[in-house]
């Protein structure tokens, strides 16, 4: 958690210690491994990377937040309205649910990306839209496990409305569990986005992220790695904290 | 089964149906593309519309394509003319070759570190977090620049012979490793404590013994259907390890076809996704029964 918050200081904070325009090209210090002027060097056409790394981080994370928001508000509204329903009811549901999880999300983005057209704003959309009905399968099995406890039970004896009874006494008991599943999501949410800007689906081109860092700097990795290592550390260390911290609030609900 | 096959059926149904409208009620296609680049002239492109039925209405178009579906016929490519099932099927091999050994690789990897995890190895904790971090378009970097240009052991690209397999079913086997280890060892760790473990170990067996026959064989039971998920996805297209690796497959022609917006190619990987996944899942199905004589029936 603290790992966390540390993190996200970090990227919020990474524009202001950007050394240089992310976007200002210079002829003169093509593909320049590191100095003190370039921190971590600049790429095929003399930017630099430390600014770049800072600045794509902001909008690699805020593509990520986005689409964290998309995939869940819904999701966990979905999953708790048809918690709440009888089973033979929601039988179309379920046949819908299985029909889009049947697709890696990756993929269901990469689909949903063809409908949108490119940009940020679409980006953020697929990879959002891809996560919804893994959310509401969550949801919906974590409010299975206490739908019988006995709270929920007096609640309903003493008249709660149906939507009293789901966001007023069931959302705050498995809200533990909801906690550690918004860190998957964010966590593949980065991944997703940030897959999708390697292929070059990110929109504008030239505007940095950690996709695209990365994928500059693949082609020029045996003569420049500075290009693509930050980025690559940058996106394997964030989906890492981000995951234990998930593992963390899971393991231990009572904190 | 029969009512699973049904619903099977329908989820792919439903699949296709939902992208073939959503496809259409959007604006902008392959065609209008060619208006852009390909200098076409207006009748031309008229003609091309109508030669491929796109001037209809939709409902039309959609029994059309329902139709020919059902009889295997998928439509053709709004690029180039080519039957959308013969695309797939060149697709097949080299497809199908990588999900294999993929799976292979993971298999092992995700079995042997999800078992170390599970009993406490702080190391192989970390290959599964590491496998599930790190993004493969990272990895497959590294691992080229590592084992095709410094240590030049493998080349880096092409579906020619075994070799080139090599580095791209370990890089995508190990990120596959990931999920398949991460339930494993959750479902180590919760068997360790069960009766049947004490029993064992009263009984005076031998370490080994008590972990590859009452703890490994009770957790590795729920791992098929993660397994079996595993196994579909990679089936489905991994647009990236291809990508990589540049190999051709079914991540490659889709890609292509959501760039060029070529609808037609993009439906038909819609049905081969969800056959894909139809026919996993029933065999997972089957060999979980197989496996589990509690659930037989």
């Amino acid at each position: 958690m603290r790992l966390f918050l540390i993190l996200l200081l970090l990227v919020i904070s990474a524009p202001l210690l950007a050394t240089h325009d992310p976007m200002a090209t210079d002829t003169t210090v093509q593909r320049q491994p590191p100095t003190a002027e370039h921190l971590l060097g600049t790429d095929a056409l003399g930017r630099d990377v430390w600014s770049r790394l800072a600045v794509g981080g902001c909008r690699t994370f805020s593509i990520a937040a986005g689409a964290s928001g998309i995939a869940l508000l819904p999701g966990i509204i979905f999953g708790l309205v048809i918690s709440a329903v009888p089973r033979r009811v929601i039988a179309a549901t379920d046949i819908m649910l299985n029909a889009v999880l049947a697709f890696p999300s990756l993929i269901f983005a990469l689909i949903v990306l063809t409908l949108l057209g490119q940009g940020a704003v679409s980006l953020t959309l697929a990879v959002g839209l891809a996560q919804i009905a893994p959310t509401i399968r969550v949801v919906r099995g974590a409010a299975a496990t206490v739908r019988t406890e006995g709270y929920l039970e007096s609640a309903r004896s003493l008249g709660a409305a149906p939507g009293r009874l789901l966001f007023v006494h069931l959302l705050p008991n498995i809200a533990p569990t909801l906690f550690a599943y918004a860190g998957v999501v964010f966590s593949y949410s980065l991944l997703n986005s940030a897959a999708l800007s390697f292929l070059g689906l990110g929109g504008e081109p030239g505007i940095p992220d950690w996709g695209v860092l990365l994928a500059e700097g693949r082609q020029a990795f045996r003569t420049a790695p500075w290009i693509a290592l930050g980025a690559g550390l940058a996106i394997t260390a964030s989906v890492m904290i981000v995951n234990r911290m998930a593992n963390q609030v899971g393991r231990h609900p009572r904190r | 089964m029969i009512k699973q096959l049904g619903a099977a059926v329908g989820v792919m149904w439903l699949a296709a149906t939902l992208v073939f409208f959503a496809l259409r009620l959007l604006p902008g296609d392959a065609i209008s593309a060619q208006i852009i680049d390909g200098g076409l002239s207006p009748a031309q492109i008229e003609a091309r519309r109508i030669a491929l039925g796109l001037d209809q209405p939709l409902l039309l178009q959609y029994g059309r394509w329902l139709g020919g579906a059902l009889s295997g016929d998928l439509g053709v490519s709004l690029l180039d003319g080519q039957p959308v099932t013969v695309i797939i099927a060149q697709q097949l091999t080299p497809t199908i070759t990588l999900a294999l050994a993929a799976l292979f690789v993971a298999l092992i990897m995700g079995i042997g570190l999800g078992c170390a995890a599970g009993l406490g190895a702080a190391l192989a904790q970390i290959a599964l977090d590491l496998a599930l971090s790190a993004p493969i378009y990272w990895t497959g970097t590294l691992a080229i620049w590592l084992f095709a240009v410094v240590l030049d052991w493998l080349p880096s690209s092409g579906a020619a012979g075994a070799t080139g397999l090599i580095l791209p079913s370990l890089v995508l086997g190990f990120h596959t490793a990931g999920s398949i280890g991460r339930v494993l060892a959750a479902n180590v760790q919760a068997t360790i404590p069960a009766d049947f473990v004490l029993t064992a170990r009263m009984k005076g067996l031998p370490e080994r013994v008590i972990v590859w026959r009452h703890i490994l064989r009770v957790s590795l039971l729920p791992t098929v259907n993660v397994i079996a998920l595993q196994a579909s996805f990679l089936l489905s297209g991994v647009v990236i390890t291809e990508m990589l690796f540049i190999r051709p497959g079914i991540g490659r022609v889709l890609l292509d076809a959501v760039i060029r917006q070529d609808y037609p190619v993009v439906q038909g990987i819609v049905l081969w996704i969800g056959l894909v996944y139809l026919l996993i899942n029933a065999a997972a199905d089957m060999l979980y029964r197989q496996l589990d004589p509690r659930v037989a029936a």
